[in-house]
């Protein structure tokens, strides 16, 4: 494929991505970060993201899996999480995590587990979408391009 | 000289028990050209700073621009650090840091992800230089620099004298030769110094809540690469 022709696919994916919610202006911000001396910057912030994420998700599972509901400890994992999403611009995350951490002040068992659903699955959207992306990224560099700048999708 | 230290490379202290947002603030430090060093706790940064709990008890007022040099061995010339952690907040590790005759003049910075206006009041009543709102951007960053300057400015010159030489703007001249004059007089608290820097900050920073609570942005004014 043609380098602008994979560029151009990498830009309306990803104006699909910011306009559907999914990520925000916090991402752009990352890929200003990335140059020459740090080429792979967001793919690693990313991965961390990924590798915390599934950590996190695992911790909120079994703490709401238990017989007295720890909601202090389920509220500093969402914090976590919410920082995280935020931190990488994972939004439709972000606001999920903002709902659960409401369920939690409220103590509500029912609204955290249905949160605890959403988030998961909005995860795994944010997830499945953002290794997309990458791959189109790595295509770009492998014809020999240069990844767009994202600045416009805020 | 003064300015050429000013021109070597400031040291910055990042404190944060997330890892991506260490990961992050490092690298939007070290893009501004700062020398980072990153650590996950309060306790950690303390140490880094050569903080000890004993040299703490003889804290005189007349005791002030101690060369961190004494207890350090690396010259950290900005702390920024997040707010919620474990252990030890930020706003503990702004405290410790005023309360030590050593670190006091360090230069502080707090992070948050929640937009609490009396948190930000309470950080910046404490001595922080700036309250910013995570995520942290690269116009933040930028924002760190003068903070910095100042300090070097007091550490390389106990003298009055010596500020003249320098080339920094009038109004830096202004505050930093007003911190001397406090200094040297015997009858002056250490309250008192704090109360001069916090009316510094408020005079330079125009008010307080709303430019502290504004969130920062946009993508689109921010400097490619």
């Amino acid at each position: 494929m043609e380098v602008d022709q994979l560029q151009r696919s990498f830009l309306e994916y990803s104006r699909l991505l910011f306009h559907e919610g999914f990520l925000d202006g916090q991402f752009s911000q990352l890929q200003l970060l990335q140059d020459e001396s740090n080429p792979d910057f967001v793919f690693e912030v990313v991965s961390l993201f990924f590798e915390d994420s599934e950590r996190l998700l695992n911790d909120l599972t079994i703490a709401l899996d238990q017989q007295n509901v720890d909601f202090k400890k389920i509220d500093a994992h969402v914090h976590q999480l919410k920082g995280s999403s935020s931190s990488i611009g994972a939004q439709r995350v972000k606001n999920v995590c903002i709902a659960f951490r409401n369920f939690c002040d409220e103590q509500n068992v029912e609204g955290c587990l249905r949160c605890l659903q959403q988030v998961k699955q909005e995860y795994l959207l944010v997830k499945t979408k953002l290794e997309a992306q990458l791959r189109l990224e790595q295509q770009i560099v492998a014809a020999g391009g240069a990844i767009p700048m994202l600045n416009e999708f805020c | 000289m003064g300015l050429a230290a000013a021109d070597s490379q400031f040291h910055v202290l990042a404190v944060d028990d997330s890892l991506i947002d260490r990961k992050l603030i490092e690298r939007l430090l070290k893009t501004s050209s700062y020398q980072v060093t990153t650590v996950d706790s309060g306790s950690k940064a303390l140490e880094f700073l050569g903080w000890h709990e004993d040299d703490e008890r003889n804290n005189s007022s007349e005791e002030t621009s101690v060369s961190p040099k004494n207890h350090q061995e690396v010259e950290v010339n900005l702390v920024i650090t997040d707010y919620c952690m474990p252990g030890m907040t930020g706003y503990d590790l702004l405290k410790k840091m005023k309360e030590s005759s050593s670190l006091r003049n360090i230069p502080v910075v707090i992070m948050s992800s929640e937009n609490v206006p009396s948190r930000i009041t309470r950080c910046l009543e404490e001595g922080a230089e700036e309250f910013f709102l995570k995520p942290v951007r690269l116009s933040d960053v930028s924002k760190l620099k003068p903070h910095m300057m100042r300090t070097k400015c007091n550490k390389d010159d106990q003298k009055p004298e010596n500020l003249e030489k320098q080339e920094i703007n009038g109004e830096e001249i202004q505050s930093v030769l007003q911190l001397q004059q406090q200094q040297q007089q015997p009858s002056q608290t250490s309250n008192n110094n704090n109360n001069n820097n916090t009316n510094k900050r408020k005079s330079m920073d125009e008010g307080l809540s709303p430019d502290r609570t504004r969130p920062r942005y946009s993508g689109l004014t921010v400097m490619s690469n």
